[in-house]
């Protein structure tokens, strides 16, 4: 055990103890470390002024990604290498991201200036293609009210073909050392002022601490958690971090499902669910963020049980499921059933998510989700709807349709299902379907959209799933623009 | 900057003269950080921070308000009500006794500031705040423009202007077209958030570093508020991160906030609000609502238009009245009007305070007239690009505003034609016609639209501005002038100026923060004005000191002053060719002054503050934008693919800055007219309080394609410096052209035989609720 958390502050070492728990890294270093290049914009990870680099240690390599520091908390910093916009020119030469972006014009008031600095030097720093596509992606947490875009991207498009060698590949065989000697396999307590913060290093220390803890807040990404302080100001006496445990960080196939740990990041889960299908590629492309999705985490995006969450209504029509530990039982729940009510779940005190399990869909079997919201990148959806249809002998055999943003969870429109199965694969059933839907939701009218709006797009979703699914290409806007994971 | 002499008395040309393409000066500081904001200041010891607590009712008498508990929290220094305000308790620059610092006996919007608490800590602040005793006693209150116009809810008179007899000619037209529109309104969403941070100096005097666009009204409003003279107020502004017209009156109320809690407590103290208390507290570009009736004849020519022009105000003056007679002056755009009705009705409602935004009302009035032009042309069967153009202002006929001003410098129409021929307008548009033709769900929409933008301050007395040029012994400059520096490069084009009439690079010059006790009585940096205006006051001030050291070079070199020239980085004095750090060194040897104040005014903006009439603008900038964008009638998701825009900055200081604010302001308007909604609920409450619910443009979402052009050809006909024109605030007014194209995909929805019913912004769900409509009229009348 303990009870300091260590790491790397661009070339220095941390060592911190004793400091309130829920204190973030913007705070730490704008107050702390008087490190005032990184801003506050929103400090609700939306507008990407405070995105750093963090650096962490992975198969014997630096792997960095850009995270939001406004809502990240300092404790999960421990083995790690933060990176801010102070720490990237050397030698009096700035570094080839910041001076593209200096001389392309792509500052104006500069506010947001070092976010989209750290934002382009992640993409660098882990050999990201610096295509036009794929900075669409790199850039989607990235606020800028001022230059329109356009500079900022052609300042990191003139970077595609240049050298990477810069001071940080340069020490990367020093970093690695040094992280890796950093790296103890112990738990980690924080105390200060009668909040305590817990890093423990296995599975089994986590199902422990949380038998004595069991209202403590579990900590993921953050990036739900992070919001729970900086936005609503609560006090949280006991957060526990289920990020150090390397067993939950694993995503495995194995009969058909994959299944993805607690600790699995939202872009880990797109690599291997746009890999297995396909489809999901673009709904995690337009899941928030990249800096949220780099730290995000999926069994975090369902555990917290958001009206919103993008991923349940697609993972409900996937038949996914759910595992939950307590101590050492397991229970394994059908995913659409731990949603209870309005941000009610059913997961006891003391229990946490360990896994969610994805069965991948069998040969033949066919599959759309579609997420609508008022802005196409790092929105929230309006309405998402995924649909799942098997087709036997041109018949309905089997049939999920999962919606969120419809009802207070993520529900299936089970009165359209029940009006499908069976029917032959038409559109008079689906105009059926369409009809019966209207018994299924009752939608609420908020900042997102209006009840009558979510009830017509959700209905003219299974239209469009349905035209999809019998392989039509003029449903969408094309757009090549938005594929960086297909 | 070393010198090398050898170079400099061979260079060729300075560097950063004028019309140089250049970027910004503070480009290198802000990719390394190294910037400094208000909130990024070293902290003084003893620092207060300040937390502002709100209303939570739209409309209520406050009955109680008990903050003792308030008083004895932890780190808590001391707590401010309306009681505490030693001055007068109204920041307001209208002054009209409607915007108290601090609510006293009525709320009247949720959000409004009651009380302020400053602690050691912000969260220790925040949490003392919690433990005030507020009671509410509920008042009706008033939050559409509808129930403020239904209940007479106004802020002063009616504006109206009257062209012609409007009302016989309207009657006697061929054709006549009524409609509606609301237009919403916009949350500036700068980067950087409302910031001031006071210190107390001797005498009780103030110096607060503020993000504000008005220095000189803060420092003001600021005294007025503690009770002092403007002498005991010192404002400074390096830099903002970001401002739109929402840090002018928008800051006064937070910096009088430090400010009293300096006094106060004879500690230092800062206001920094954060996203969501920023968005909730603070005014927004107004919403309106437009009723409009229009004759025209069969080719679509306007004859006379009567508009209803109904702005939600909020809950105060603000600038709300200045910025309702720009919408009124900006109702005509490119169109010519022979004869009008333009009543503007300012609605006092209970929400927040609406202010300047970029465009300062005169969006909201181009929109109208754009919807008007469709309204005809859908009307008569006609192309709405035809119809504009049949309105379209001509060069030296149907030239005149309706506000009597003639427009003596119009180039609209080669505009006009460079834009169709760089956009290839007339095939593409066949191209989209023929494409809806064939395409079930995708629907595709082009337009283009012409922009007249007008410049300069309306109130004759804005019109002024001051700068002060130092150099020193060595030959290096001092630049300090009124204008503040929010991103749009004022402060680079400046320098530019001041080092073209000296002849010296502009590294020679240190740009320098914009401070009251520098340069008095500075207007705000404001309407597009800030180089015309402050540019000139700096050349001014350089050409004062530049006619000394001809004299003084004249008398000491024995030579004729049309001897004396200034080169690159060097004089040459009859034969001789000397440093320009030497003929400065010398001439201070000699007792020469090397300081000089420039003032520059224009008188000759002046209006009828009755009839409206006048020469309400100094020049216009002119500008064509050809949009295309797909929309799906599935849900309403669209896209911008393609931006086509020429446009006219006269003869460029900086078209690397120019290019910038173009497509700054394009992709700004855009996320005014698509995704970016304010949305209010049945309490007033402010829903949209933070990125996470209010849409602007993201990296994604900017053009697919945007080719954007500077007409090198266009000179100001006016006298600014070096024939430049504006550049701040048109291009957001171009991007109006958005929301006409996104208006004539969804009218392809109804075969182009009825006009839409759009409002603005074009969220997509307005866009599939009024593909629908369509849908429902097409299936209604066959």
């Amino acid at each position: 055990m303990r009870s300091s958390i260590r790491f790397l502050l661009g070339r220095e070492m941390r060592e911190l103890a004793n400091f309130p728990p829920t204190t973030t890294v913007l705070d730490y270093l704008r107050g702390t470390e008087r490190r005032c290049g990184t801003k506050e914009g929103c400090a609700e990870g939306d507008c990407g002024a405070c995105t750093v680099v963090v650096g962490e240690l992975q198969d014997g390599t630096m792997r960095y990604r850009a995270v939001n520091s406004c809502i990240q908390f300092l404790g999960t910093l421990d083995g790690k290498q933060l990176i801010t916009v102070e720490d990237l020119a050397g030698n009096g030469e700035l570094h080839p991201v910041q001076e593209a972006i200096a001389t392309s014009n792509g500052s104006q008031c500069g506010f947001c200036t070092p976010g989209f600095v750290m934002s382009l030097f992640s993409a660098w720093a882990t050999g990201q293609q610096l295509t036009r596509v794929a900075l669409d992606d790199t850039l989607s947490g990235n606020l800028c009210r001022c230059t329109g875009y356009g500079t900022i991207v052609d300042a990191a498009a003139s970077l595609a073909g240049r050298d990477r060698n810069d001071r940080f590949a340069q020490d990367s065989a020093a970093t690695v050392e040094r992280l890796a000697g950093l790296a103890d396999a112990q738990d980690v307590a924080i105390e200060h002022g009668g909040m305590r913060f817990f890093a423990p290093a296995t599975t089994e220390r986590l199902a422990d601490l949380l038998l004595d803890h069991p209202d403590a807040t579990i900590l993921a990404g953050g990036t739900d958690v992070g919001l729970w302080v900086t936005k609503q100001h609560r006090n949280l006496p006991v957060v526990i971090s289920v990020l150090g445990i390397e067993a939950l960080r694993a995503s495995v196939l194995a009969d058909g499902v994959l299944a993805f740990g607690a600790g699995v990041s939202l872009n880990a889960a797109a690599l291997a669910l746009s890999r297995y299908v396909p489809e999901l590629g673009l709904l995690m492309r337009r899941f928030a963020s990249a800096q949220i999705r780099n730290i995000g985490t999926l069994c975090g995006n369902i555990a917290n049980g958001s009206p919103i969450g993008d991923l349940p209504p697609a993972l409900i029509a996937l038949g996914a499921e759910i595992v939950l530990r307590k101590g050492d039982r397991q229970r394994v729940l059908a995913l659409q059933d731990y949603f209870l009510a309005y941000q009610k779940q059913d997961r006891e005190p003391g229990e946490f998510v360990e896994a969610v399990r994805v069965p991948l869909p069998p040969a033949g079997a066919l599959f759309r989700v579609h997420k609508v919201s008022k802005r196409r990148d790092e929105d929230i959806s309006a309405v998402c709807a995924a649909h799942y249809v098997e087709i036997e002998d041109g018949r309905v055999a089997a049939v999920r349709l999962a919606y969120g943003g419809m009802a207070a969870t993520p529900k299936r429109a089970t009165a359209a299902e029940q009006s499908l199965l069976g029917q032959l694969w038409a559109e008079q059933a689906i105009r059926r379907a369409q009809e019966a839907m209207t018994e299924d939701f009752a939608p609420i009218s908020d900042m997102r959209a209006s009840a009558a709006y979510r009830m017509t797009v959700a209905t003219n979703l299974l239209w469009r799933s349905f035209l999809e699914m019998d392989g039509a290409d003029d449903t969408q806007i094309p757009d090549e623009w938005c594929l960086a994971h297909a | 900057m070393p010198k090398v002499i050898e170079k400099t008395l061979a260079a060729e040309t300075i560097k950063g003269g004028v019309h140089q393409r250049i970027i910004h000066d503070s480009a290198f500081k802000h990719v390394t950080g190294q910037a400094q904001y208000v909130d990024d200041l070293p902290e003084p010891r003893e620092l207060l921070h300040v937390f502002i607590a709100q209303s939570q009712r739209a409309h209520a008498r406050l009955v109680k308000l008990d903050v003792e508990a308030v008083r004895r929290a932890p780190g808590v220094a001391t707590v401010l009500t309306a009681a505490d305000v030693p001055g007068e308790n109204d920041f307001g620059h209208a002054h009209c006794g409607d915007e108290p610092v601090f609510a006293s006996d009525t709320v009247v919007y949720f959000g409004q500031p009651i009380f302020a608490v400053a602690a050691d800590t912000v969260a220790n602040a925040r949490e003392a705040a919690r433990l005030a005793v507020v009671e509410y006693e509920d008042l009706e209150p008033i939050l559409t423009v509808r129930q403020a116009m239904e209940r007479k809810s106004f802020l002063g008179e009616p504006m109206q202007l009257v062209q012609g007899d409007w009302e016989a000619a309207l009657a006697a037209a061929p054709h006549r077209a009524k409609g509606s529109i609301e237009v919403g309104g916009q949350e500036h969403f700068y980067l950087e958030g409302q910031a001031s941070l006071a210190l107390l100096r001797e005498d009780g005097d103030v110096y607060i570093h503020c993000a504000t666009q008005d220095p000189s009204a803060v420092q003001h409003m600021v005294a007025r508020v503690l009770g002092r003279d403007a002498n005991a107020v010192t404002i400074e502004v390096r830099r903002m991160g970001g401002a739109f017209g929402g840090k002018e009156t928008g800051a006064t109320q937070f910096a009088s906030i430090a400010a009293l809690v300096a006094v106060r407590t004879r500690r230092p103290a800062k206001v920094r609000l954060d996203r969501d208390d920023d968005m909730v507290m603070t005014g927004k570009r107004h919403d309106f609502c437009f009723d409009y009736d229009v004759g025209f004849d069969t080719d679509g020519r306007i004859l006379s238009i009567d508009i209803v022009l109904m702005q939600r105000a909020g809950y105060s003056h603000d600038q709300s009245r200045p910025v309702l007679q720009r919408t009124i002056y900006n109702c005509d755009n490119a169109y010519f009007l022979p004869s009008a009705r333009l009543t503007g009705y300012a609605c006092r409602t209970n929400t927040q305070s609406n202010t300047a935004f970029r465009g300062f009302g005169s969006p909201q009035g181009n929109l109208v007239i754009e919807r008007v032009m469709d309204e005809i042309a859908y009307a008569l069967g006609k192309e709405p690009f035809d119809v504009r153009m049949a309105n379209l202002y001509g060069e030296s006929e149907r030239n005149v505003t309706p506000y009597d001003w003639v427009l003596k410098d119009n180039i609209l129409p080669r505009i006009v034609d460079e834009a169709l021929e760089v956009s290839d307008f007339a095939a593409r548009r066949q191209a989209v016609v023929a494409f809806n033709r064939q395409s079930r769900i995708v629907k595709r929409g082009i337009a283009l639209m012409p922009l007249k933008y007008p410049v300069g301050f309306s109130a004759r007395f804005l019109n002024q501005a001051g700068a002060l040029v130092h150099i020193y012994q060595d030959g290096s400059i001092h630049l300090n002038h009124g204008g503040t520096e929010m991103g749009q490069g004022l402060f680079i084009k400046v320098a530019q100026v001041v080092a073209e009439e000296f002849q010296v690079d502009v590294d020679r010059i240190k740009i320098t923060a914009t401070v009251t006790d520098k340069v008095p009585n500075t207007t705000a940096t404001a309407a597009s004005s800030g180089t015309d205006m402050n540019g000139a006051a700096a050349q001014i001030a350089a050409r004062a000191i530049k006619t000394r050291l001809i004299d003084f070079a004249a008398e000491h070199y024995k030579v004729g002053e049309e001897q004396i020239v200034f080169e690159p980085n060097r004089v040459r004095v009859g034969n001789q060719l000397i440093p320009f750090d030497a003929l400065v060194k010398q001439a201070y040897e000699n007792l020469i002054s090397l300081s000089a104040f420039g003032y520059y005014r224009n008188p000759d903006i002046a209006v009828d503050p009755v009839t409206m009439k006048g020469r309400a603008y100094h020049y216009c900038c002119y500008g064509t934008a050809v949009v295309e964008v797909a929309i799906d009638t599935l849900t309403g998701e669209n896209r911008v693919q393609r931006v086509d825009i020429v446009h006219d900055v006269g003869k460029s200081l900086n078209p690397t800055i120019d290019m910038g604010q173009l497509e700054g302001g394009f992709v700004q308007g855009m996320g005014w007219v698509t995704s970016e909604e304010l949305v209010w609920d049945d309490r007033g409450r402010l829903r949209t309080h933070a990125p996470s619910t209010y849409k602007i443009p993201v990296c994604s979402d900017r053009p697919k394609e945007l080719n954007m052009r500077l007409v090198d050809w266009s000179r100001n006909r006016e006298n600014t410096v070096y024939r430049s024109k504006a550049i701040g605030e048109p291009p957001f007014n171009l991007a109006i052209s958005v929301f006409n194209a996104l208006t004539d995909a969804v009218a392809s929805v109804g075969n182009y035989r009825f006009c839409p019913d759009l409002d603005a912004p074009a969220t997509p769900e307005r866009i599939l609720m009024a593909c629908d409509a369509l849908r429902r009229r097409l299936a209604a009348e066959g």
